[in-house]
């Protein structure tokens, strides 16, 4: 029996104004080369200046990752040649990187494994090669544009403490939660602004050696990352059970086949020589610094999911689901600021709310329902002055117009009746025109006072309080 | 310290500097001379000494984050070798690059 | 006597007082260039159309009644590694020949903001890589003193120009001696302030941890008023010294009655030539004279430097130029199939033997298998040599030695020696591996009339004590009244270095 032993390695975009070493905006569609200056381009003479906002978030992310940060850090250049690499080399940290040691804790099948994170540091991202006919094999020339170089990029390297696919996916869904609660990234990875990289060895279980590392590349989901991986494990698993050797190579993930497609052999690893970038002072984290940025971390994801649980009290499905992001459990809180009972917003959120929000494409953050509306609909219920059924499409209504729950029950009229002496008239009115059924149910065919109610709520349009109606029905037909 | 022939070709290699096969010859007779020099740094007891990187002594030189103007990108392709359009044009990238 | 014989000093006055205009005097500095740079070479581009726009505008300005600025109306020559915003800065390489870059040097801002004219771009071994200018890609330069001999290097054309009168002042640049040691084989006062003084943004990078621009020029007053204007702080250089600075030239007194000079003994040794010892020796003996106190230091470490410097610089040096690639800008070979090998055949072809050989020393010394062997080694051995700098700077407020073990050798004479070559920058690395001061001062001359520097070297950030001490030794001598009889060459040749 094998076991993977799987690490991954994210790089996250960095959600700054201007790019790690110059002025230049990091906006993601500008036209080619147009978010350019003498510093991301390479050119002779001109130097780097760190971005006080990109360093603030490494430590801010490194500290919500559970890491040491480092007393003194510092950048270094990663030497290598390449088109979009416009200094050629990276300026990136190699020696100090601003957080070591971190960790997650991920959820899985009830039980909490800790991922470990070995690093996280600051670099600069590069341009980007566009290949004459959209792929690099075939193209005879390629096109550069540098927008990119320079933007900012947070990369995280977690230990090779990962065991199976499903708990890639989960770690990457949690780190992925972690960096959106701290607002550092957009984490988008149609956009680039979250890449993973994976290495995958196998070995027989329980072992504590480790095999061949296979990287995987042109992961582009984090269901790409899950599939690739079974596929992997399978394939290293038969490798090696046909009594072959797994080669140390890279692989790329064809999302078309579902299957990995070998790229190149590695052979001897590149030479980078690595050394301390002289144009960029070291940095000094002073501890009181840390403990500021301390001071301004957000509830992350973990611990609000158990403070739903047990502020709450809301079952663990819940309280994951209403924490998945921020918006979402800040609304959910407003909610029951407002009104009170938990488990019946938390019904709403997960429910109505959640199914609309789907079957329009509309995230939280543009919902037009206020989390006062939907706390003084709830109420309304409560009072009685709606019904449950009405207050479904009150609701729509609020979704679609954002108008107030009073307004909406009002302009149309949808307040519940609840007045006796209106119901009794129309309860008469429909036993009147329903004689046959009426003297089903008075020989004792109880069911048949569904049909006779269903009637009473067609003529109010879903208006009469349907208990009272029942009662009114019952008095006149039953003994 | 000797310096090959063969070293300098594969230095060439990592530094993407084509030399001639005369100056691959020529280099390493002169580096080694070189390298006689240098060697004499191991004489020298560093012991604990620092590795002194940089004589500013500066820490913590920071540019608040403000996206400014770039330059006109017209200014930035001006001394292309190749270009198209907006972009700068290079031969085909091999994949073992 | 024509205007562009004059000093720094001396043409202001009457620029400010509108004696003679901004344009007389930049025109017979490009008259003197036009006349006599077909011999010295030291200039790679004369921009003489822009500059005379310029001189008519500040003329116009101050007809105006606007108030002179510091540096109005003076000529200068920057080295051609540092950046002009569209005059083309070649470094004086193949590689840059057509290069024009997009914007100023900080250097550049500050010198015209100060009202200083640009009149050309001096040529330099290629990427400031050399000790005599004969490492130019263009051609080498002369020395005015003697046209067999080198002007010195890198900033070989920026002190040669100064020294020719076929600029006011230059600047140059200095990694590990190329505004000293220039300076003295040229017979003029060349500064490098300590690292981190001058904005390095817009110089062309050599060796970041030691790169530092600084005035070249023909006494130590007109550096002191140079240095005003382009040192102090520049947030696009990060390295850059964040605090407030002295009047530099406020702190020109001549008095040195209580000041102690440290000879290190490392810099007597068996390498010097006799009469460059001599000459230092008769200097020592004037300050003595002057009051100042003379003591024997020792810098256990700094023989050692030279080893160190070649190290950390030809590694920074592999680097920095690594994005010479033809891409962006720069030379692109012809006929290359694919990016690697066009960048390879390019770099090949488009850069010079000596940035070759140091691009590979560097890529050796980076390397995995020699990284800790060679270049941490480097680092450590460096902090050692600045750590016994800093012990000798609580004895004494300067030290003083020969800029050069010799004076401008013969052209041609240690091209084919490279090791040769490097052992003439031996007294002028350790500041720059310190990161302190360092100047030269004309100290005499030799029995063929070549002149001989004095340098002198003080605390980092310590340049008023180092212009002090200049200027005092300056004023009780002659030697920086020298001037090159260069008649002779003036009437075989017309025509500068290359127009734009």
């Amino acid at each position: 029996m094998f076991e993977p032993v799987i690490g991954i390695e994210v790089h996250a975009q960095l959600k700054t104004e201007s790019k790690l070493f110059c002025s230049c905006s990091t906006r993601f569609d500008a036209a080619p080369n147009s978010n350019t200056c003498p510093i991301c381009l390479g050119f002779p003479g001109a130097l780097p200046v760190l971005n006080k906002k990109a360093l603030l978030y490494g430590i801010k992310t490194g500290l919500a990752l559970n890491c040491e940060i480092a007393e003194v850090s510092g950048f270094d250049r990663k030497n290598y040649f390449y088109p979009d690499l416009s200094k050629n080399y990276q300026i990136t940290q190699d020696a100090s990187p601003v957080g070591v040691c971190g960790y997650i804790d991920v959820a899985l099948d009830g039980e909490v494994r800790r991922i470990r994170i070995k690093r996280v540091h600051l670099e600069e991202d590069a341009g980007k090669s566009i290949h004459e006919g959209g792929d690099i094999t075939g193209a005879s020339f390629s096109l550069e544009d540098y927008n990119r170089a320079g933007v900012p990029l947070l990369e995280i390297v977690s230990e090779p403490d990962i065991r199976s696919p499903k708990e890639a996916y989960e770690y990457l869904s949690m780190l992925r939660r972690i960096l959106l609660y701290l607002g550092v990234s957009d984490c988008k990875m149609e956009e680039g602004s979250l890449r993973c990289d994976v290495n995958i060895s196998i070995r027989a279980k329980g072992s504590d050696t480790f095999g061949t590392l296979v990287e995987l590349k042109n992961l582009n989901s984090f269901r790409a990352v899950e599939r690739s991986l079974e596929y992997e494990v399978e394939r290293q698993s038969q490798v090696v059970a046909s009594g072959e050797e797994v080669i140390r190579e890279t692989r790329h993930w064809d999302e078309a086949s579902q299957a990995t497609v070998s790229m190149r052999r590695k052979g001897r690893a590149e030479d980078y020589r690595y050394f301390p970038e002289p144009d960029l002072p070291l940095l000094s984290i002073g501890r009181t610094w840390v403990d500021e940025i301390r001071a301004t971390l957000p509830e992350l994801p973990a611990a609000r999911r158990m403070r739903f649980t047990e502020e709450y009290g809301l079952p663990e499905y819940d309280a994951s689901l209403l924490t998945d992001t921020q918006e979402l459990a800040d609304y959910f809180e407003a909610v029951v600021r407002e009104y009170g009972q938990a488990k019946i917003v938390s019904n709403w959120v997960m429910g109505e709310l959640s199914r609309l929000m789907n079957a329009t494409g509309i995230g939280i953050e543009s919902v037009k329902v206020a989390p006062g509306d939907l706390a003084a609909m709830l109420k309304m219920m409560d009072k009685g002055t709606i019904s449950g059924k009405i207050a479904k499409t009150v609701f729509e209504e609020m979704f679609r117009e954002g108008k107030s729950p009073e307004t909406i029950v009002k302009e149309k009229g949808l307040v519940q009746i609840t007045d006796e002496e209106e119901l009794a008239g129309i309860v008469d009115r429909v036993i009147d025109e329903n004689q046959k059924v009426a003297d089903e149910v008075r020989a004792g065919k109880d069911k048949a006072i569904g049909f006779l109610v269903g009637q009473v709520m067609k003529m109010t349009k879903g208006r009469a309080n349907p208990q009272m109606v029942n009662k009114l029905l019952r008095q006149r037909l039953t003994n | 310290m000797r310096i090959t022939k063969e070293d300098v070709g594969r230095i060439s290699v990592l530094a993407k500097l084509e030399l001639t096969e005369d100056d691959q010859s020529l280099f390493a007779e002169e580096l080694s001379g070189i390298l006689r020099i240098i060697d004499a740094l191991d004489e020298v007891d560093t012991g604990s000494a620092n590795e002194m990187v940089s004589p500013a002594g500066l820490t913590n030189v920071l540019r608040e984050d403000v996206a400014l103007s770039s330059i006109d990108p017209e200014e930035a392709l001006k001394n292309a070798p190749e270009r198209e359009g907006a972009f700068f044009k290079v031969p085909r990238i091999l994949e073992a690059d | 006597m024509k205007l562009n014989e004059l000093r720094a000093h001396e043409l202001l006055p009457m620029i400010e007082r509108q004696e003679v205009t901004v344009e007389e005097a930049v025109t017979e500095t490009l008259d003197r260039i036009a006349a006599i740079d077909g011999i010295i070479k030291a200039y790679i581009t004369v921009t003489g159309e822009r500059a005379l726009q310029r001189a008519k505008e500040a003329d116009a300005r101050l007809r105006k009644g606007e108030p002179p600025r510091p540096l109005e109306g003076l000529s200068v020559a920057i080295k051609d590694n540092i950046c002009t915003k569209g005059v083309r800065t070649t470094g004086a390489s193949r590689y840059l020949e057509d290069f024009i870059p997009p914007y100023d040097a900080t250097v550049v801002e500050r010198l015209e903001d100060a009202g200083a004219i640009v009149v050309g771009k001096t040529n330099m071994d290629e990427f400031a890589m050399g000790s005599s200018t004969e490492n130019s890609a263009m051609f080498p330069t002369k020395n005015p003193w003697n046209l067999k001999r080198v002007p010195g290097g890198s900033s070989g054309g920026s002190a040669a120009c100064v020294i020719a009168e076929e600029a006011v002042f230059s600047l140059g640049s200095d990694t590990g001696g190329s505004i000293r040691q220039p300076a003295s084989f040229c017979g003029i006062v060349g500064l490098k302030p300590s690292y981190g003084l001058v904005s390095r943004y817009g110089l062309i990078g050599y060796a970041s941890s030691m790169d530092q621009i600084g005035p070249m020029a023909r006494d130590v007053k007109d550096c002191a008023l140079i240095l005003q204007a382009i040192a102090g702080y520049d947030q696009r250089d990060s390295q850059s010294y964040p605090n407030e600075l002295p009047d530099y030239t406020g702190c020109l007194i001549p008095d040195i009655r209580n000041i102690t000079v440290g000879v290190p003994k490392e810099f007597l040794d068996e390498g010097l030539s006799k009469t460059v010892k001599d000459a230092f020796m008769k200097a020592l003996e004037k300050l003595e004279e002057l009051g100042a106190k003379v003591v024997e230091v020792s810098l256990p470490h700094v023989r050692h430097a030279l080893a160190a410097y070649y190290v950390i610089s030809s590694a920074e040096a592999s680097s920095n130029l690594a994005r010479l690639d033809g891409v962006r800008y720069g030379y692109r070979a012809a006929g290359c199939e694919d990016s690697a090998s066009m960048m390879a055949v390019s770099r090949g072809e488009g850069l010079g033997p000596e940035v070759k050989r140091r691009i590979v020393l560097g890529t050796y010394v980076l390397s995995e298998e020699n990284h800790k062997k060679y270049f941490n080694e480097a680092l450590k051995v460096r902090s050692l040599i600045s750590q016994d700098f800093q012990e000798v700077f609580e004895m004494c407020d300067c030290l003083m030695g020969p800029t050069s073990p010799t004076v401008a050798f013969e052209a041609g004479e240690k091209t084919r020696n490279p090791l040769e070559m490097y052992l003439s920058d031996v007294y002028t690395v350790p500041p720059n591996l310190a990161g302190i001061p360092g100047i030269s001062v004309p100290c005499g001359f030799d029995e063929e009339g070549m002149p001989i520097g004095l340098q002198i070297m003080a605390g980092q950030y310590d340049e008023a004590t180092l212009l002090r001490v200049a200027y005092a030794f300056e004023q009780a001598t002659d030697f920086h009244k020298g001037r090159p009889d260069t008649q002779k060459g003036a009437h075989e040749s017309a025509g500068g270095g290359r127009s734009v």
